[in-house]
Parts: structure tokens; sequence; C-alpha cells
């Protein structure tokens, strides 16, 4: 196994007319925390559901902690954790219910579950609501839950898409030293967020806009070459609309979409 | 094998959280035969009867009494003319009438045939031919036993005896209870299992479900089991209704009746499923389990409408509903107390349909969502 988790490339998904995403390639090295900028509709979402085995590519081919996501999507599964948007846990069960069936499913044994449950409920400062059902904890307090969960079975990597939406700043903060936490004991993390500060936490970031990889790099890098003071600056120059003359253009049409050379 | 097991923990816990989901489940049907049982009956009782005897003698006043001594009819009227009773029957105070001609007893004393009519309301056709066939045959016992009774030598007549089988004192309730049990299960279950899937997909835990390596078919045994347990309850609950409350009985095999039930209970999860394969909020699905399984299993199952009286081309349709096998297999073992050598056919028909319907719905519930 070499150090690369993800290689993306030429990945294309069309639905009909409309390009969600066109070839995007790009690699995460192992360990690293990968931030996957982009407005809402760049086609975030769909690159990662191609990449965790829920939709099938068009075009293009991606390889997932060495496996193939089309033909090896059982081992793909098994390497990966997922945190969905939308929320992922059972709300009418208990923190630890919930972590007990993700930990059956994943296929560890009785004691693993055991030990791994303490340890995560510890962890998060849990212990006393271990037993309530998670729809009466504070949404932010459900994100951290999720996220354990999503490492139940310690994968390699981990995709995050918005795991902080909606989630006031000091979650966010505690949110992100998860992260930290989980990217030092080796897992990579692959995480959406259209919160730019959160951009700065990553090792490198790419940005898409309208299905392409408008930018990548690490942080410093993007915004010398930028010549802008944050990453917010660069995302708002790159997704703004090429003109306003093409405005007008369908979905299915042109995306809007910056042409090299437009943003010098 | 361990992942399988810890999702069906969770889907008893799912079932335990909500107690009252729980408790629905089971009391439902039992409250849907109840209430089935007790208002769906063809059963001719209480019929309100208008008499028009424009000359009362011994003669027409022993046929009226012979009409109420059977306690099915009750006398609301006595009227002399026959102009009197289109009120009563257009009110509908008068379900039936018997008109006395004039000389009804004279003509009886002459020993010429008297003339009588017998006016039906027919606005519901089969309540109508039932009570004209009763009222008939209360006319002809009168006719016979006063022709005993005055030793007039008559025509040699034959007489048939007549056994009606398997429901001797032909009530609509033993025809009814069986089917019952069909059209309350597959709501029941349908239902839950469209709901409880959709359900996830809407909260998103089904995407969580998706990615782990839980495969399609894992998922499904995983959200059907549970189901298939409570509709399995629910049966047995219906069956004991049915035989303490209503009193059908209970012919042939409980064992065979109830692994019967549990195929049909499968059916229509699968149903539920494949249902929820396709939609993907919680109402559309509720909506489509109730027109999906409730029209046909009301309409084409011969639980209320006999498949017998309707048109070839609905007969033909009727073999997809599974109801349909069902309540002929129930029918069949409660009444006629037959046993599988009789129904193997029904019996075949539902697991066929089970492992269509089964095989379909883990297709379209593919891994990849889209």
């Amino acid at each position: 196994m070499t150090d690369v988790a993800i290689r993306v490339n030429e990945l294309t998904r069309t639905f009909g007319a409309f390009t969600a995403v066109d070839h995007i390639s790009f690699d995460v090295t192992a360990g690293e925390v990968f931030g996957f900028l982009g407005a809402n509709g760049a086609g975030k979402t769909t690159a990662i559901r191609m990449l965790i085995g829920l939709l099938q590519p068009s075009s293009g081919n991606a390889r997932v902690a060495g496996y193939d996501v089309v033909g090896e999507t059982e081992q793909v599964k098994r390497s990966i954790g997922y945190m969905s948007q939308r929320f992922s846990l059972y709300e009418d069960l208990t923190p630890r219910e919930n972590i007990r069936l993700y930990g059956g499913i994943y296929g560890l044994t009785r004691h693993q579950i055991r030990e791994r449950t303490a340890r995560m409920l510890e962890r998060l400062g849990f212990s006393g609501v271990a037993d309530t059902p998670v729809s009466s904890l504070p949404l932010g307090w459900r994100q951290k839950l999720a996220f354990s969960v999503a490492l139940v079975h310690q994968p390699r990597i981990v995709f995050l898409d918005e795991p902080t939406s909606g989630v006031d700043p000091i979650t966010r903060r505690q949110f992100w030293e998860l992260i930290y936490e989980a990217a030092s004991n080796g897992t990579t993390v692959l995480v959406t967020t259209h919160y730019m500060d959160e951009a700065e936490y990553c090792d490198r970031v790419s940005i898409m806009v309208a299905g392409r990889i408008a930018a990548m790099g690490t942080p410093a890098e993007l915004k010398g070459q930028a010549g802008v003071e944050s990453i917010d600056e660069l995302f708002v120059r790159l997704a703004r609309p090429v003109g306003a003359g093409e405005e007008h253009r369908t979905r299915g049409a042109g995306l809007v979409r910056p042409a090299d050379g437009e943003h010098q | 094998m361990t992942s399988l097991r810890g999702l069906l923990r969770k889907e008893f816990f799912h079932i335990r959280r909500d107690k009252r989901t729980a408790a629905v489940l089971i009391a439902l049907p039992v409250v849907q035969v109840m209430l089935f049982g007790y208002a769906i009956r063809t059963d001719v009782d209480h019929v309100r009867l208008a008499v028009v005897d424009p000359a009362p003698d011994v003669e027409t006043i022993s046929l009226r009494n012979r009409f109420t001594a059977t306690g099915v009819f009750r006398t609301v009227a006595v009227v002399p003319r026959i102009a009197d009773l289109d009120p009563l029957l257009q009110s509908g105070a008068a379900q039936q009438a018997i008109v006395f001609d004039a000389r009804f007893g004279e003509d009886l004393q002459r020993g010429v045939s008297p003339r009588l009519l017998v006016i039906t309301d027919a606005t519901e056709p089969n309540t109508g031919s039932l009570l004209q066939s009763y009222a008939l045959a209360v006319v002809n016992q009168w006719a016979s036993a006063a022709d005993g009774a005055s030793a007039v030598p008559t025509s040699i007549s034959i007489v048939p005896q007549v056994r009606t089988r398997f429901n001797p004192t032909r009530e609509s309730k033993n025809l009814f209870v069986p089917g019952l049990m069909a059209f309350v299960l597959t709501i029941i279950s349908s239902l839950m299992t469209a709901i409880s899937l959709t359900r996830e997909k809407e909260t998103g835990t089904m995407e969580a479900l998706l990615v782990s390596p839980l495969r399609p078919w894992e998922i499904i045994v995983g959200k059907v089991t549970p189901y298939l347990l409570i509709g399995f309850l629910s049966a047995v609950a219906v069956l004991v209704e049915a035989l303490l409350l209503f009193r059908v009985p209970l012919r042939g095999s409980v064992v065979l009746l109830l692994v019967e039930g549990a195929l049909y209970i499968l059916v229509s999860l699968s149903l539920g499923i494949l249902i929820s394969a396709r939609t993907s909020s919680q109402r559309v699905a509720m909506m489509f389990a109730l027109l999906g399984t409730m029209l046909p299993n009301i309409l084409l199952s011969g639980f209320i409408f006999p498949l017998e009286s309707m048109p070839r081309a609905l007969q033909v349709v009727s073999y997809a509903v599974p109801g349909r096998w069902f309540v002929t297999i129930a029918r069949g073992i409660m009444l006629k107390g037959i046993g599988l050598d009789y129904v193997w056919r029904e019996t075949l028909f539902l697991a066929a349909m089970a492992t269509v319907l089964l095989a379909a719905s883990v297709r379209s519930f593919k891994e990849r969502l889209e």
C-alpha cells in the first residue's frame, strides 16, 4: 500500500444533460486532512457519493484505500467511515445503542464494542447522557457523536459531508479537534464544508466550482498564488459568475464555469 | 451475520421505544375485525315488512302471523290500500311488502288459487333477492301447512331435502372474518414496512446503512423480520378474536392456517418494501401502500364481493391480488376443514408472489442509490 489514500482520475458523473462532476482528478495522501470546498450544488456531494460507492461514475475511475470504487465496492465500504450531510444517527436510540448498532454492522466483536463505547463516551464527555435518546441532545453534541460513530470501526479513511453545518462556533472548534485527533491517529479525512474559515484548518483544499476543481493546494499556496488574504476571498472570486451576459444560461447547457485565465 | 444481528436488534429497539405504534400495530387489527365483523353483514334480519290487507280475515291474518313468527320480519305497517304502500317503500320505512288480494280468503275457501303480491326493495340487489326468497319460503311453508290441515288432496310434488354445508346457518360473519384477516394483515404489514423504510430514507440513516458493508438483502431482512413477527402476532390475535368473539369455526389445522398466514404476511411485507424502494417520502409511501393494498384487497379478493360474479377480465386481474389466494385458503381451512392437499395451488401462488416480490425489492433496493 502506497501512502495514497484516495486517487481520483477524471471522475465524471452526468445526470441527463447536466454534468454534476466534470473530469475531476486529485490524490489524497494517507493521514491528510483534505478539504473539499465548493458552493452548494458545485458537485461536492455527488463526488463523495461516487467515492463511497453510493453512486456509479459515468466515466473515469477512483481508488479508495487502494480499492476500485466500482469493482471493489465491498472492500471500499469496509475501509471507510462516512458521516452524511443529513444526520445519520437514529434519534430514538441512545448514544450507547447507536454505537453498538454501527459497531455490530461493521462486524466488531462484543468485546470491542464494549471497550470502544466506553472510550468514546468518555472522550466526548457523554457519560451522563449515554442512555438518553439522541433526539434530546443538542445538535452540536449529536454531530460529535455522529463523527465518533463513523469512526467506530477505525476506518482508514473517513468522509465527512458538511459535518459542521448549523453548528455553533465553539462546537465547530471542538469538532475540528476531533478531526485532528483522528488524523493524528493516521486516519485520512476528506471533509466538505462551506465555512471558509474551516478551510484554513485543512492540510490541503480543493475548491470545486460547477463540477470542476477550480483550485487545489495548501491554504497558504492558494492564497499566495491568488494574492488574497483569505480562502474566503479566493472562493468568492472563483465562484462568482463568469459574466453578466451568461447568466441566462440553463444548467444543462453550460454551468457558469470559470475559464482559465479569467481570474488573474 | 453479526452485522445483521445488530440491525435486527436496532429495529426491535425502535419498536420498543415507540410503544404506542407497537400497541396500535397489534391492537388495530383486532379492533378493525371487530368493527368490520359487526358492520359488514349481509344476513337478513329485522326486515321491515308492510302489509296491504284490504279484507282481513282468518287466512290473511294467519299468513301475516306466519311472517312475524319467523323472527326475521317485523311488521311496520298494515294498510288497506296498495296506494298507501308507495310512501312506505320510498321513505324506507318498509323494505318489503306483501299485498293480499281483496278476495284472498274467499278464493282460498273456494279452492281457487288466491292472489298474493310480494314487493321487495331491491336497491341493494343481493339483499333484495335474499329478502324475496325468504318471503317466498315463508309463503310456501304456510301454504303447505294449510294444505295439510285442510287435508285437501293435492297433486304429487317432489319436495327436495336440502342441506347447506360448511356454513349451515349461512352466517355472513363466517364468510367475512377469514377475509378480514387477509385485509387487516396486508394493511399492517405493507404499510409498516413501507413507512419504516422510507423513514430511514427521509432521515438519512438509510444512507449510512448503504455505505456500511451490509448487503441489500441483509438490510431488507433486518427491516422485515420484526414486522413479520408483529404481523404474525396480529394474525394470532385476530384468529383468537374470530374464534372466541365471532365463534367462527376452525375445522382445519391451526398450524397450517398460521403457516399460510405467515406466508401471506411475507408477501405483503415484500410489497411494502417494493413500494418504499420506489418512493422517497413517508407520505407518498403511505398513500401507495393504502391504495395499492387496500382497494384490491377489498374489491378483488372475494372478501366482500364474490369473484364468481365478476367479469372475466376482473377475475384475471384478481389473480394478482395476494388477498384473493389467502382468503380462499383461510375460508377453506376454517370453514371446510381442508388441508394442504386442497389448497396447495393457492399456497404455491402465494409462495411465488413472495419470491418474485422479494427478489424485485432486493433488486430495486440496489446498493447504489440512484
